[in-house]
């Protein structure tokens, strides 16, 4: 078993990294100069012509990408290449705003897919395994990434998609599964549900799995691993720039090692949008480097992290991305302070409650409220109404004190908030739909 | 001694109890008593069966959260002061009431209580000591 699945990239000395990422820049931008009028146009605005990038060192003169850009581009404006060379899209789930869609030639979905099996050897796969893909096959990126990574990388692979529980778990104990890929939230219900049907952790023959396409904590990983009987990979994309597999976690779990082979990243502070150096917190930028159909050119992701060159000593050079602190999108302003939901799956998961929960923002009479609902473990319920005000208010101190502000707990039946078995929806902003500005 | 109750959580909505009484009706599981606790959100049916691994099963398959609990049984007078005697008794010696609620039966002589308080034992000790009569799951199987 190898322990890397295109080893000289994979291991490139950072000097010749950039080197590499500096004559892709250079045929990428004059590619995109010539073919997208959109990002053309955003050049000539800032004076910036192709021959100005000379190297990755120039790649901040170029003008930045947003979300809004994509939607106002929607559905071809940022497509370079005639839909004839064209064999796939994909879609974002749009449930932040307009739907964006990535185009993909044959040689885009093949670099993809090489991303997605250098994940799954990350992980300690093999072409003896038998990958288990329960994400969500369709416009949604999951299954088919990692689908084609998996049958890249030999494994027999079971396209199982989201959904019908019962059936994951027989083909994932008659075909013995052994590398799980969902998301975080269906891995976690996943074991749920193994754990009432009766089956311990050592009853599968599941080793490791890998877990993306939504936030989820370090307590999170520890839940599943300890149900599942496995090792929890977390895994890096987005639809924009290709999908899953733009960043993965090695075996020493320490960041996530981005593809700069394909991918070239930037930290920026997002007020401002000044590249920050190493080290810094700040927002993700993206620069695809040799995509066909649908190249982005400093993509800003929204998401929140810090990147570190520091030595790995698994041997990948590629840089490392923290996990995600929060998606921009993610974060909540509730009364004046910024709140994200992992704080409060955190406070969950360490009063012993499984991440089962959703969060409701209201406004009411001119002041933000949240309720967070959280399903109580079968063993918390007694015949008495003070047991579960008890509980209510602990849960509630607790997380008055991981945020400042005081939310209304409230305990629900087991198995009563739903499941998602695609993403979880964990918010629900009620002051969006009356159109306040938060 | 004590005798076990079932204890079924629900939301506090237009349809909530009804789906516990038709499971429980689909069973011909006779219920002797009950009470419901209700906040503004939850409720908490609390009942005494005739048979309650039925009930428990049923409910269980409807996907009801649920719980049994013990609780003491004790017949008491039917007439003033009946329910007194026995509350006093408790009062008197420390022992606190979390909740109770009652219910007669045909004999017309004793009205029936069933208490929830921390320590079954004692009171049940205590209330026997002093002539009462306690309920077993036999008895309420048998009215």
């Amino acid at each position: 078993m190898s322990r890397y699945f295109q080893r000289e990239m994979e291991t490139m000395p950072v000097e010749q990294i950039k080197e590499l990422q500096s004559e892709k820049l250079r045929i990428q931008v004059k590619y995109v100069y010539e073919n997208v009028a959109y990002y053309r146009d955003l050049m000539d605005k800032k004076g910036v012509k192709p021959e100005d990038i000379k190297g990755i060192e120039d790649l901040h003169k170029l003008p930045m990408l947003c979300k809004d850009d994509l939607r106002e581009a929607y559905p071809m404006g940022l497509l370079a290449t005639d839909l004839k060379n064209c064999v796939r899209i994909h879609s974002t789930s749009g449930t932040t705003g307009r739907r964006v869609v990535a185009y993909y030639t044959q040689n885009d979905v093949s670099l993809w897919e090489d991303c997605c099996a250098r994940a799954l050897v990350a992980a300690g796969a093999s072409n003896e395994d038998v990958c288990h893909v329960a994400y969500g096959y369709g416009l949604f990126t999951g299954g088919f990434g990692l689908n084609g990574g998996s049958q890249r990388l030999g494994c027999l692979t079971l396209p199982m998609s989201s959904g019908n529980t019962d059936r994951q778990i027989q083909f994932m104990m008659d075909l013995k599964s052994t590398i799980l890929c969902c998301t975080p939230s269906y891995a976690a219900y996943i074991g749920e549900v193994l754990k009432e049907k009766g089956y311990k952790p050592e009853d599968n023959h599941l080793k490791a799995g890998i877990f993306g396409a939504e936030a989820w904590t370090e307590e999170m990983r520890r839940d599943i691993e300890k149900n599942l009987g496995i090792k929890a990979y977390d895994i890096y994309g987005l639809t924009e720039i290709s999908g899953p597999g733009v960043a993965y976690e090695c075996e020493e779990q320490r960041g996530m090692h981005i593809n700069e082979d394909h991918f070239a990243v930037e930290v920026i502070d997002p007020e401002t949008g000044e590249t920050l150096p190493e080290g810094s917190k700040g927002e993700l930028v993206f620069t695809s480097l040799d995509k066909e159909a649908f190249p982005l050119l400093r993509y800003r992701t929204r998401d929140i992290c810090v990147l570190s060159r520091e030595k790995c000593s698994c041997g990948r050079t590629f840089i490392r991305m923290t996990k995600p602190m929060g998606r921009s999108d993610d974060m909540m302003i509730i009364k004046g302070v910024n709140v994200f939901p992992s704080q409060i799956e955190t406070v969950l998961i360490n009063e012993g409650y499984a991440p089962n929960y959703q969060i409701v923002v209201d406004r009411v009479n001119n002041s933000d409220t949240l309720d967070v609902y959280v399903e109580m473990k079968a063993e918390d319920f007694s015949d008495k109404v003070k047991d579960i005000t008890v509980k209510e208010n602990k849960l509630r101190s607790a997380i008055k004190t991981m945020l400042g502000i005081n939310p209304k707990v409230h305990l629900v039946a087991p198995k009563s908030i739903e499941r998602s078995e695609g993403k979880a929806v964990r918010v629900i902003d009620k002051r969006k739909r009356l159109g306040i500005t938060i | 001694m004590a005798i076990k109750q079932l204890s079924v959580f629900v939301e506090n909505k237009v349809g909530s109890l009804v789906t516990v009484t038709d499971a429980i009706a689909s069973t011909g599981v006779d219920i002797r008593a009950m009470s419901m606790a209700d906040t503004q959100e939850f409720g908490i049916i609390r009942m005494i069966v005739d048979d309650i691994d039925s009930a428990k099963e049923k409910l269980t398959e409807k996907g009801l959260f649920l719980s049994v609990t013990e609780v003491v049984g004790v017949a008491v007078h039917d007439r003033p002061g009946g329910l007194d005697e026995a509350v006093k008794l408790l009062s008197d010696n420390n022992i606190n009431i979390d909740y109770l609620y009652a219910f007669i039966s045909d004999s017309k002589k004793y009205a029936y209580v069933v208490l929830r308080v921390d320590d079954n034992q004692a009171a049940e000790k205590l209330l026997s000591a002093h002539g009462l009569q306690l309920i077993t799951e036999d008895d309420i199987s048998k009215m």
